[in-house]
């Protein structure tokens, strides 16, 4: 059985929280016919997918557009964040007249699998206990989360997505799907990422889940049951991860040796420092928004993603034949996912014949550049989009469509 | 950088580069094809709109990619030098070099790589056995300049300048059948077919070479 509703949290005053009754969301639901086979070897069932749409769907349903999140984003990618009520996380790339048109395309962005905002995950209700999931929730990777994905566009009746878009992983995401299903991918855009996570990568999120595990108030992930709360753990881990993200360059630029609100150092241990009240900031505001133990699932996610490996331990055996379009993007300064792992993808591709394109971008920013205005990306996603659409046959502007 | 000005280089009427429309109709319509130091894209849009082919290119300038990709083109970042060791054999049925063999560091082995990689190989090049740039070591006693190529010895990107001879000879070492030449004079007219290849190298201001594999 499968139910597609608008909840809110309105409607459920006995549960309100976002990771059952999300905001703002539609929510397919998946019944007991329908369950989820994980890579962990068990089965998950039942469970639901929060995704927000943008834009129509098409008569030939040849328009739709998967955008895949990264690790702390969410389905909320154009619009007006229902719990920060901050802009979408990629406003800057999709909605009407932007490079991602949602005039033009139909747009769809999931939460995934193991997150916190209305898709099942560790803080879901366990149906079995009627108590979150905690710990109790299976592992779940990359490949879970599309294999979800592909559930949910069964569900909506879209056999062909026309392009997969993300970034870090969302990117990783987009090759999943390359991988798993090339038929249903017509065009594909993995941008700052890479198919498999490095020893260094892997080493900074165990750094953030040892901060969260190590956080007293995390009772061994079943803070929800003993009404506590490790938000200090998780700070600490999206500090620490913050500073993955930005480049020794932007830092420098944006704070250098700047003090905050003072003229001289303290001699204590105070923020004294603009750059550690930064961080400070990141670390709180992001708590109010995500769950420790989400956190904990999808880093590990992203620890096990390795492409090459599914594929007898060479790449272009992944991308065998496909007849997917690719666009890899990389940006100069991003050190967490570095051109070098872009640039093996492209080898990977070229080896298989794939029609690939690939650009780096300059830019002082790092990792999340692909968050931030970089007129050159917005160039680059466009113009691939618009040559794909060229192929798929879709109509070359939403005015040409209406008319 | 471009290899050559491309504001002196001879258009038709309507904007095209000629040798670009030289190297476009030497490929069959419809064929998978492979354009190294692709620059802006110009040939890549004239095979896909006259031959209707399935093109990819590699160019090595960042801004050259990003306005490849931002057209819809199928455009990597990387060095002909090194990257075209990467493909697959046969991966396309043409590989193209179009003014790009004199700004690569080992022209034989790109040469050898672009016949393993494609069926056919398309080669242009400015042909340095113009007499305007004999005349100009000759008397003038300097590196030649041409409208061309009008960088000096110190700066230029062109860095194993060849004449059409040379490229024959290179051609017989290599073991390549040579299909179809075509010269081109200053002002953009073939040369006539018939012309002997000393006249060619003389008055032949670009070359373009069909290659295909020997046996």
């Amino acid at each position: 059985m499968v139910e597609a509703s608008l909840s809110s949290a309105h409607d459920a005053p006995d549960a309100p929280r976002e990771a059952d009754f999300p905001h703002d969301s539609l929510v397919a639901h998946f019944g007991s016919d329908k369950p989820l086979k994980l890579d962990a070897g068990v089965e998950l069932s039942p469970f639901q997918i929060a995704y927000k749409t943008y834009g129509t769907l098409n008569a030939d349903r040849s328009n739709a557009v998967l955008v895949c999140h990264a690790l702390t984003g969410d389905q909320h990618v154009a619009n007006l964040h229902p719990v920060t009520k901050k802009s979408g996380w990629w406003e800057t790339l999709v909605g009407p007249g932007k490079p991602i048109d949602t005039e033009r395309y139909f747009v769809i962005c999931p939460n995934v699998m193991g997150a916190c905002m209305g898709t099942t995950g560790p803080s879901s209700t366990n149906p079995a206990t009627g108590q979150p999931w905690g710990l109790d929730f299976p592992v779940i990777t990359i490949r879970d989360m599309v294999r979800a994905q592909a559930m949910l566009l069964d569900h909506l009746g879209i056999e062909q997505l026309f392009s997969v878009a993300g970034g870090s992983m969302g990117g990783m995401q987009v090759l999943q799907w390359a991988a798993s299903y090339p038929h249903r991918v017509f065009s594909a855009l993995p941008i700052a990422c890479a198919t498999r996570h490095s020893a260094q990568n892997i080493a900074f999120h165990e750094v953030g889940r040892q901060a969260i595990m190590a956080d007293p108030e995390w009772r061994g992930g079943r803070y929800h049951l003993e009404g506590t709360n490790p938000r200090r753990g998780l700070a600490v881990a999206r500090m620490g991860a913050h500073i993955t993200y930005l480049s020794d360059a932007a830092l420098h630029r944006k704070f250098g040796r700047k003090f905050q609100d003072r003229d001289n150092p303290t001699f204590s241990f105070d923020a004294d420092f603009e750059v550690e009240s930064y961080l400070r900031h990141q670390g709180i505001s992001f708590v109010e928004r995500f769950d420790a133990n989400s956190y904990l699932y999808l880093t590990r996610a992203m620890d096990y993603f390795d492409l090459a490996a599914d594929a007898g331990g060479i790449l272009a055996n992944a991308f065998k034949a496909t007849p997917t379009r690719f666009c890899v993007i990389s940006f100069t300064s991003d050190w967490l996912f570095p051109t070098s792992e872009s640039r093996a993808i492209v080898h990977a591709l070229n080896a298989s014949s794939a029609r690939v394109s690939f650009a780096e971008i300059v830019t002082d920013k790092g990792h999340d550049a692909f968050l931030l205005d970089e007129p050159e990306l917005f160039a680059i996603v466009r113009g691939f989009l618009d040559g794909a659409g060229k192929a798929r046959g879709l109509a070359a502007t939403s005015l040409a469509a209406k008319s | 950088m471009s290899n050559l000005n491309l504001a002196n280089i001879a258009r038709t009427p309507t904007g095209a580069r000629i040798d670009l429309v030289m190297v476009a109709e030497m490929v069959e319509r419809g064929v998978k094809v492979l354009d190294v130091g692709c620059g802006d894209g110009e040939l890549l849009r004239l095979l896909s709109e006259s031959r209707d082919v399935d093109g990819r290119g590699i160019e090595l300038s960042r801004e050259g990619v990003n306005e490849c990709v931002a057209k819809g083109l199928a455009v990597i970042q990387g060095d002909a030098d090194t990257d075209l060791a990467d493909y697959p054999d046969d991966a396309f049925d043409y590989v193209i070099l179009s003014q790009t063999l004199q700004a690569t560091r080992h022209p034989r082995i790109v040469l050898e790589h672009m016949l393993r990689i494609g069926r056919h190989a398309i080669v242009s090049f400015p042909n340095f056995g113009h007499w305007s740039v004999r005349m100009q070591l000759l008397f003038a006693g300097h590196m030649p300049r041409t409208d061309i190529l009008p960088y000096s010895w110190y700066d230029t990107p062109n860095i194993h300048h060849c004449t059409i001879k040379d490229f024959r000879q290179l051609c017989t070492e290599v073991g390549v059948r040579l299909e179809k030449a075509v010269a081109l004079n200053a002002w953009g007219s073939p040369l006539r077919l018939n012309a002997p290849w000393w006249f060619w190298n003389l008055f032949g201001e670009q070359a373009v070479f069909l290659l295909s594999r020997k046996g």
